[in-house]
């Protein structure tokens, strides 16, 4: 960018970039206040929730009521899980398309991609019954393989397009010297993958984190994590914006920040082979 | 490079991932199409017996079933437009020079982090509820008469929701598109005297062709499926507004607990969704294959 | 007090040597009313006594409903104990899904509990859920508003006809205040559960001696019409999103002048800490029009302990605690007694601290032993059950009507179209089930 661009362009553009990130971020924003706020001052006209005193109290509540870490440990668990074992599975996928590609690479691509329009509702019971035989019922180890599974594709495609625009001369120049496909895979492609592996990392666990239907309905008490935790304050008897801005928060701030910190590696990857 | 070794250790490398997806795909598939034929309800037990179509029949001649094919594509088409066209306009804003422009792209991609069920049940009160939310209390102070989101415009009301929380991920990818744009090409058509739309139309917009196309795909993915949303919010209603197709099974094997039913109806979803990614394909192959 | 927790302990503790059992760990799902709520604060108690610790699932009642359905029907055995509604009770408890509760001891007092929850939960003469709370509806109002608008409120049951009319009279937009609050929102346990018994006092019903769907009929026409008609002139903005929840935090903020609802929302609409309006509310039955049968529904929360429950000894021992005399002692002294799960035990109601702290205490018990699910309609019936169909098909049915009657009331249908849709859908379900031909 070597225009000099004028102070009163930057300015404006920082004003109507300012006020339209804003409005995005608000909804969020005002969660945060609310759950600072008492269960009487929550449902005011916001003018007077801003000039309300703050407390505390719903986070109490909500802390009393069910174990907010019990859950968050059960959702990284569930969320970290799913999202290695994918990628444990995923790069060897990845890698055989990217290099090997066959003439029903992009036919088998577009195949795995479709698994993920399977409606989960349609599938419940069949799921529910498999889980029941299998003993897996509420445990963290069926739900880091349904939500493996939910997302595999994805993971698959992030990581072929970016395997894709690595040259394929390196890795042979690798064989040439006489390493083997493991290592060839393990010491050669993954480093230079690294950028896009983060990206596809934190995205799936962003997309793990938040799945709201088989950690819903496949976990009880033990297993359940965030979703389920949340789940228990939408609709209570009597009046709850404040507990429930609160729960929400505490469901959604360990992601967001984990986000916000990792922003630049999550776009960085998050092209889909888009770019060139 | 591909070498007769490496094709076999390719196969052997591929074959995790495609028996894995093979299972998930067939052995739940294969339930649901077994139990499509069966008259088969959870909270009836007995046995249960072979009843050919009839499930099928039901399940297109509920008088839900066109209302949640328009509602679905709606759903998913209004996403789309909004999402789209929201995040080329964020794209391009966030990248003229700025300050600051770190902290407003945190601004811009925070709802991306945000739960489907948080998301909903935050709009649905704190925002859309006509007497204690925020808009309530905002025509109350202007004294106007409250929009009453839900059963007003309850399927605009739901697309703004799902709208709210994919308009950043159109925004990241189309972004990171835009960052890689050759800007000399763009400065020298400005130098000819090239105005913003035609430097747009001619310029930007083929090179954000396929970040386009893929917001497009990866989206129509997720969106075919919203579910959440419309259970927390509108149960499907008021009468079937909002009954989109994965709501409509829900209804059916959920609901009502009649498992052969909703069985027929994942069936007619799946076969749908993979029209979809037929069309999705062809268009995908257009466009990435360069 | 201390002689109480003592004496339960101990007779817990013999329940324990019994069975052989020791500690267990037991998943409960319970829905996030208020009631419940207090009720797993207080369960640190049961597991002082007892040594079984608890694994809470709190959910809102529809996913609960589904959650808990999918499991039980399945066999999953996720759960241990499960509460269920007056609906699910009996045709769960038929189907051999729960284990019957009858061996809870002589202290339990059986008898103590009212005959109406008892056969509600009962299938055979075996109880298969032991009740949590119980309530009918009755009509909440404003005295400050009646008195102020120089209305002397009802003594005798009114018809929807001179309801309107009181309605009307308080209705006072200009200042926040409502006329009615309504249940609106879809669902068979939400709209429907106030429609129905409405319905049922304009002398219509759900269904003819053989089955066939009478949702088209005149009388379903008029009450319909009217309910539509009351609350787009004196509701508040968005009642078709409304449910029970919310018109209770509108009516305990103030913004409704009446409110026909559940008898158990009373103890928290007269708790000055969750209301404002604790100490100008007053009640009276719900109205009547062209008969007094099934105007008032019949609903309770009990808990239950599937049979693919693997630690039933211990769950009935929770169940046991939970629904007994003491417990309602527990929540009395430690709660308040306003909070106290009503509607269950004839011995709560003749607790005088119960009678001081709720002045609704009568009317709620009368209600509730009024209401006759085995004959609530003017016609005859081939069903039981005043708000509900006991049969499987009824929440299927139940729930689209819901939506067809709140897509009226929202204007996006006319009464006409919702009606004939509802009869459209229920012939179908029928002669899918094999009810009709």
């Amino acid at each position: 960018m070597a225009r000099a661009v004028s102070t009163s362009r930057k300015t404006f553009n920082t004003a109507i970039a300012g006020l339209l990130g804003f409005v995005m971020f608000f909804p969020v924003l005002w969660i945060v206040i609310l759950s600072f706020k008492s269960e009487f001052d929550a449902i005011r006209s916001p003018l007077a929730i801003l000039t309300s005193g703050w407390t505390l109290e719903s986070y109490g509540a909500v802390q009393a009521r069910s174990d907010y870490f019990k859950h968050f440990t059960n959702s990284v668990v569930i969320s970290v899980g799913s999202t290695f074992l994918g990628l444990l599975i995923a790069v060897p996928a990845a890698w055989s398309m990217a290099f090997v590609p066959a003439k029903r690479t992009r036919g088998v691509l577009m195949w795995m991609l479709s698994t993920k329009m399977l409606p989960p509702v349609g599938v419940l019971v069949p799921i529910y019954l498999i889980f029941r035989d299998l003993g897996i019922l509420d445990t963290n180890l069926g739900l880091v393989i349904v939500l493996m599974l939910m997302n595999l594709p994805i993971i698959i495609w992030m990581l072929y397009t970016y395997f894709r625009e690595i040259p394929g001369e390196i890795l042979e120049a690798a064989r040439m010297d006489g390493a083997s496909l493991r290592d060839e895979v393990l010491y050669v492609l993954t480093p230079m993958a690294v950028p896009g592996i983060a990206s596809t990392v934190l995205l799936n666990i962003i997309l793990a984190w938040n799945e709201a239907f088989w950690t819903l309905n496949l976990t009880a008490a033990r297993a359940a994590p965030l979703t389920a935790f949340i789940a228990s304050y939408s609709s209570p008897e009597g009046l709850f914006y404040a507990k429930l801005s609160a729960a929400s928060v505490m469901a959604i701030a360990p992601i967001l920040i984990m986000g916000w910190f990792s922003q630049k590696q999550l776009v960085r990857g998050l092209t889909f082979g888009a770019v060139k | 490079m591909a070498t007769k070794a490496s094709r076999s250790a390719a196969r052997l490398m591929i074959s995790p991932a495609v028996i894995l997806l093979l299972g998930w795909m067939l052995i739940p598939l294969g339930m649901t199409l077994y139990f499509s034929f069966l008259r088969y309800n959870l909270i009836i037990p007995g046995n249960h017996p072979f009843v050919g179509w009839e499930n099928y029949h039901w399940f297109v001649t509920d008088p839900s079933f066109n209302a949640a094919m328009i509602n679905t594509l709606l759903l998913v088409g209004g996403v789309l437009l909004i999402t789209v066209l929201g995040g080329i306009g964020f794209a391009l804003l966030l990248d003229q020079p700025m300050w600051g422009q770190g902290v407003i792209r945190i601004m811009v991609i925070a709802p991306f982090f945000v739960m489907p069920t948080v998301s909903a049940l935050v709009w649905k009160n704190m925002f859309m509820n006509p007497v204690n939310g925020f808009f309530g209390h905002i025509a109350h102070g202007l004294g106007l008469p409250p929009i009453d989101f839900f059963s007003q415009i309850p399927l605009l009301s739901i697309v703004l929701i799902v709208s709210w929380q994919w308009l950043p991920f159109a925004t990241l990818i189309l972004f990171t598109a835009l960052q890689s744009l050759d800007q000399e090409q763009l400065e020298a058509a400005e130098m000819d005297g090239a105005r913003f739309g035609s430097r747009f139309a001619f310029i930007v917009l083929p090179h954000l062709a396929r970040a386009i196309t893929v917001v497009i795909l990866i989206q129509t993915i997720f969106l075919l499926s919203i579910f959440a949303e419309i259970l927390v919010t509108t149960n499907g209603g008021p009468g079937t507004a909002t009954t989109n197709l994965t709501y409509l099974i829900y209804v059916s094997s959920l609901l009502q607990y009649d498992v052969g039913m909703g069985s027929a109806g994942g069936v007619i979803a799946i076969i749908l969704a993979n029209i979809v990614a037929i069309f999705l394909m062809r268009m995908i192959g257009k466009n990435l294959d360069a | 007090m201390r002689l109480k927790t003592t004496l339960l302990a101990a007779s817990a503790l013999a329940l324990v040597a019994a069975a052989g059992a020791s500690a267990e760990e037991l998943t409960i799902a319970t829905v996030n009313n208020s009631d419940m709520i207090i009720m797993q604060e207080l369960s640190d108690r049961f597991t002082a006594e007892t040594g079984h610790t608890l694994n809470w699932v709190v959910l809102e009642e529809n996913v609960l409903r589904q959650r808990v359905t999918t499991d039980i029907a399945t066999n999953g055995g996720s759960f241990d104990i499960v509460t269920i509604g007056a609906y699910e009770a009996p045709i769960w408890g038929a189907q051999g899904w729960l284990n019957s509760l009858d061996d809870f001891g002589d202290d339990y007092d059986y008898e103590d509990i009212l005959e109406p929850v008892r056969n509600g939960l009962s299938v055979d003469g075996s109880l298969y859920a032991v009740p949590f709370y119980a309530e009918s509806s009755f009509t909440f109002y404003r005295t400050d508003l009646f008195e102020a608008a120089g209305i002397e409120a009802p003594t005798e049951q009114i018809t929807y006809d001179e309801f309107a009319e009181i309605v009307a009279a308080v209705h006072d937009p200009d200042n926040d205040v409502f006329g009615t609050c309504q249940r609106g929102k879809a669902g068979w346990g939400e709209n429907m559960a106030f429609v129905g018994p409405m319905v049922n006092a304009f002398g219509g019903q759900w269904f003819d001696m053989d089955w066939n769907p009478t949702i088209d009929s005149p009388e379903w026409h008029a009450a319909i019409t009217y309910y539509v008609d009351l609350m787009n002139a004196y509701g508040p903005p968005g009642a078709s999103s409304n449910g029970h929840n919310e018109n209770r935090a509108l009516f305990a903020d103030g913004r409704c002048a009446t409110w026909i609802d559940a008898t158990s929302a009373a103890g928290y609409i007269y708790n000055p800490d969750e209301s404002s309006v604790a100490d100008v509310t007053g009640f009276f039955q719900a109205p009547r029009q062209v008969t007094d049968k099934g105007t008032g529904w019949f609903w309770a929360w009990a808990l239950a302990v599937p049979s693919s429950s693997q630690k039933v000894d211990a769950a009935k021992e929770f169940l046991a605690w939970a629904t007994s005399k003491d417990y309602v002692e527990l929540v009395g002294e430690t709660k308040g007694w306003v909070a106290a799960p009503p509607g269950t035990r004839a011995s709560t109601y003749a607790n005088p601290a119960y009678e001081e702290a709720a002045p609704f205490a009568g009317t709620v018990l009368n209600s509730i032993l009024a209401a006759n699910p085995a004959d609530p309609t003017l016609n005859p019936v081939p069903y039981t059950g005043v708000q509900f169909v006991a049969i499987p098909e009824f929440q299927g049915i139940g729930n689209f009507v819901g939506q067809q009657i709140a897509a009226a009331l929202a204007g996006q249908t006319t009464v006409d179209e919702a009606l004939a849709a509802s009869q459209q859908m229920a012939v179908r379900e029928m002669t899918r089930a094999g009810y009709i031909d």
